[in-house]
């Protein structure tokens, strides 16, 4: 007869892997769009979970991105707790695409008001420009009657574009 | 772990690459910020902003990378903020003031193609600067494209637009090429891989680059000029008083966090 011995009580006693970081980071939103997560933004890299500490390869969207120390916080709170030290490591190693945004990230983008962004695909180099390979579908009215105002936004990953049947502006993910 | 252990000669050569290129990000992007409110149009206003945006943040992450290769004490505010004027090493063509809008299209239009030249010649002899050097190149391609942009609005914009941006490319022009200063120890630099070709290769395929762009357009390619070792050095009195107001926050209360 097998009993189950308890676990010892205290720090590194939960069995934690790399899903369970993920999906604790999948609970860490956007600063600047708190509907989608960093994990759904392709923003996490490689996580390492070690006995005494806890890695996390954070990849910027945009290498000047000011939120960087926001989202680096958020992340070292949220792993508090767990009884390891968080290390957080802003990477280029692998540099961030807008390709890596998760389809779940997509539609939480889109239902936030901003269009996701076309797919960039090796060689292409500003499929934004190209609409007739990369229509953008607005996302109040979903017509792809729509035109690129600005390439720059109020943010540093987003541009603006107008809407021909709801005569909306909105903003779209630059794809990069 | 890679091993990123750097022979002391080598360490000088590359500290020198990283800190021509963090001065050249920090001072475009700090001189045309002052466009933030008053650009010719409010959807301008919006770009060149996120554009001087996008190369402080560059300039930040290549003083991070020279932080640790100087491995002094120093962090990047410290690199930027701390040092005299003299102690600065961007290109002449940086140290035009910001002037009107076709003097900035013409000195920003110039330094992007330049700086693209020069990404373009980093190699993988320094993984850290290789990983980041892949992602400010995907940055930098809505820049070359707005730039280029404007050049064809301003060239077919009518009598004026067109006269003043032909006036700018002549006054700015001359000095374009310091992007391309000779670095000190190029060869080391060759030898590591760090670059992949010498800057005057660059400067080659920059001079390449602009020539198909201006030419068409009607517009004057800069001067050929002689390769000088001053085009780093000796800065004007326009970047003295920019440097005045970059550095008066961090001036006015040593050691503050702010």
């Amino acid at each position: 007869m097998v009993i189950a011995a308890p676990p010892r009580p205290g720090a590194g006693a939960r069995a934690i892997d790399g899903a369970t970081i993920m999906g604790a980071l999948n609970e860490v939103p956007d600063p600047e769009i708190p509907g989608v997560s960093i994990v759904e933004l392709g923003m996490i890299g490689a996580v390492d979970v070690r006995p005494d500490e806890i890695a996390v390869e954070l990849l910027p969207t945009f290498v000047g991105c000011p939120a960087l120390e926001v989202i680096r916080d958020a992340i070292a709170n949220r792993l508090a707790g767990l009884g390891r030290t968080v290390r957080v490591d802003v990477s280029f190693a692998t540099p961030w695409s807008s390709d890596r945004i998760s389809p779940a990230g997509r539609e939480k983008l889109r239902a936030a008001g901003f269009a996701p962004p076309a797919p960039v695909r090796p060689g292409r180099l500003l499929p934004m420009l190209d609409a007739a390979a990369a229509p953008v579908a607005c996302p109040y009215c979903g017509s792809l009657r729509t035109t690129l105002e600005n390439a720059f936004g109020p943010t540093q990953c987003r541009s603006i574009r107008h809407c021909a049947d709801c005569r909306q502006p909105f903003e779209a993910f630059k794809p990069i | 772990m890679i091993d990123l252990a750097l022979a002391p000669g080598l360490r000088t050569a590359l500290a020198e690459l990283l800190l021509t290129m963090a001065d050249d990000e920090f001072v475009s992007g700090f001189t045309d910020s002052e466009w933030t409110g008053i650009a010719p149009l409010l959807e301008e206003d919006v770009a060149i902003s996120s554009i001087s945006q996008d190369e402080l943040g560059h300039a930040r992450a290549l003083y991070q990378l020279l932080a640790t290769v100087l491995a002094d004490g120093r962090d990047e505010d410290a690199l930027a903020y701390d040092r005299e004027p003299d102690a600065f090493r961007h290109a002449r063509l940086l140290d035009h003031p910001r002037g009107d809008w076709a003097d900035t299209i013409a000195r920003r239009f110039l330094y992007e193609l330049a700086d693209e030249a020069r990404l373009a010649s980093i190699g993988d002899g320094y993984p850290p600067l290789t990983e980041l050097v892949g992602k400010l190149r995907r940055e930098e391609r809505y820049h070359r494209m707005h730039l280029v942009a404007w050049i064809e609005r301003l060239a077919h914009g009518g009598t004026e637009p067109r006269e003043r941006l032909v006036a700018a490319l002549a006054a700015v022009g001359p000095d374009a090429a310091t992007v391309f200063t000779p670095l000190a120890d190029e060869p080391s630099l060759l030898e590591a891989r760090i670059l992949t070709r010498p800057l005057a290769a660059a400067e080659a395929a920059w001079r390449a680059d602009l020539t198909g762009i201006l030419v068409p357009l009607g517009l004057p390619v800069p001067p050929a000029v002689t390769p000088t070792t001053d085009g780093r050095t000796g800065h004007s009195d326009s970047f003295r008083w920019l440097w005045g107001e970059f550095t008066s926050v961090r001036r006015s209360e040593a050691g503050a966090t702010w």
